[in-house]
């Protein structure tokens, strides 16, 4: 029944396509946005704390 | 609304709106995702393929949602000069250009075993792939030339001359004899398409739109930070 279902009749392949398709474009974006921006905020702050340590 | 013209109030404002628009995406796609993948029965003439339906149509109308969003943004940062209009309007390319592949593919896929081919060249496949290229351009003009404010013009007008191609992806169906099939959702009449169908569909769609949202402030914030540094690197640095 579950083998069937995941089947969906003739076209499990192209829906599991799409949806896997999908699933791996989304994350990688998601992940690849967020890791941008971690690093910048990481290089910002390090030239915020090396200005501050070199102030008088 | 101009008071976010300054990037600090920018990234104060939005900093609090992340995680609820996370939050919101991850909840909304996940329940579409159960719903269109195993709530929903099969269509009486798609059969399971109608499960493609709810990837491939919100990615489709994010696409062009994107597009209008630079549209906007280009018109602003041409007319009034406001200094986030062309970061907001280049930071949402790429996720514009995602979402229009994703249609592609989706698309294609669910076209092979509907129509037994994975491409035609009607008008709305055609016009939707041009949006693609569109999108390709506006980029590519960005990274054309090392003068920020040329680029960001030069973009702008692309952007803006572009959008001519939202309504004719829109109407194409009406105009032109395609392969694809008629509106069915936003027509006079209502929508043709059953309830069942139509629930998880505005779900997935509202999911996407704020995925799209997130991602969208992210790389602003991350466009806003990043110019921070270049201007304590290198102090003469303004625009």
């Amino acid at each position: 029944m579950m083998i069937q279902s995941l089947a969906m009749g003739r076209y499990g392949s192209y829906v599991w396509s799409a949806y896997g398709v999908s699933a791996l474009l989304l994350v990688a974006t998601i992940a690849l946005t967020w890791r941008a921006y971690v690093r910048a905020v990481a290089e910002l702050r390090r030239l915020e704390r090396d200005d501050e340590a070199s102030s008088p | 609304m101009i008071g976010y013209a300054n990037p600090r109030r920018f990234l104060d404002a939005t900093r609090p709106l992340l995680p609820w628009l996370f939050a919101a995406s991850a909840g909304l796609i996940a329940t579409g995702l159960y719903l269109g993948l195993f709530a929903v029965p099969p269509e009486r003439q798609q059969g399971d393929a109608v499960r493609i339906m709810f990837i491939h149509v919100p990615a489709a109308w994010i696409a062009m949602g994107a597009y209008a969003l630079i549209a906007i943004s280009s018109v602003w940062a041409l007319v009034n000069r406001h200094p986030l209009a062309d970061v907001a309007a280049r930071e949402a390319a790429p996720l514009g250009a995602l979402f229009t592949a994703l249609a592609l593919i989706t698309g294609s896929l669910w076209g092979k075993p509907m129509w037994g081919t994975y491409w035609v060249w009607d008008a709305r496949l055609t016009s939707f792939l041009l949006l693609f290229f569109l999108y390709a351009g506006y980029m590519a003009l960005w990274n054309a030339t090392e003068d920020e404010t040329r680029a960001a013009r030069a973009a702008a007008i692309l952007a803006i001359v572009g959008a001519v191609n939202l309504p004719i992806i829109k109407f194409s169906v009406d105009w032109w004899n395609t392969l694809h099939q008629g509106e069915s959702i936003f027509r006079s009449g209502g929508p043709a398409i059953a309830a069942v169908f139509l629930w998880p569909l505005f779900i997935m769609l509202t999911g996407y739109t704020a995925l799209f949202a997130g991602l969208w402030i992210v790389r602003i914030r991350t466009a806003i930070l990043r110019r921070m540094i270049r201007t304590r690197v290198s102090p003469e640095y303004s625009r």
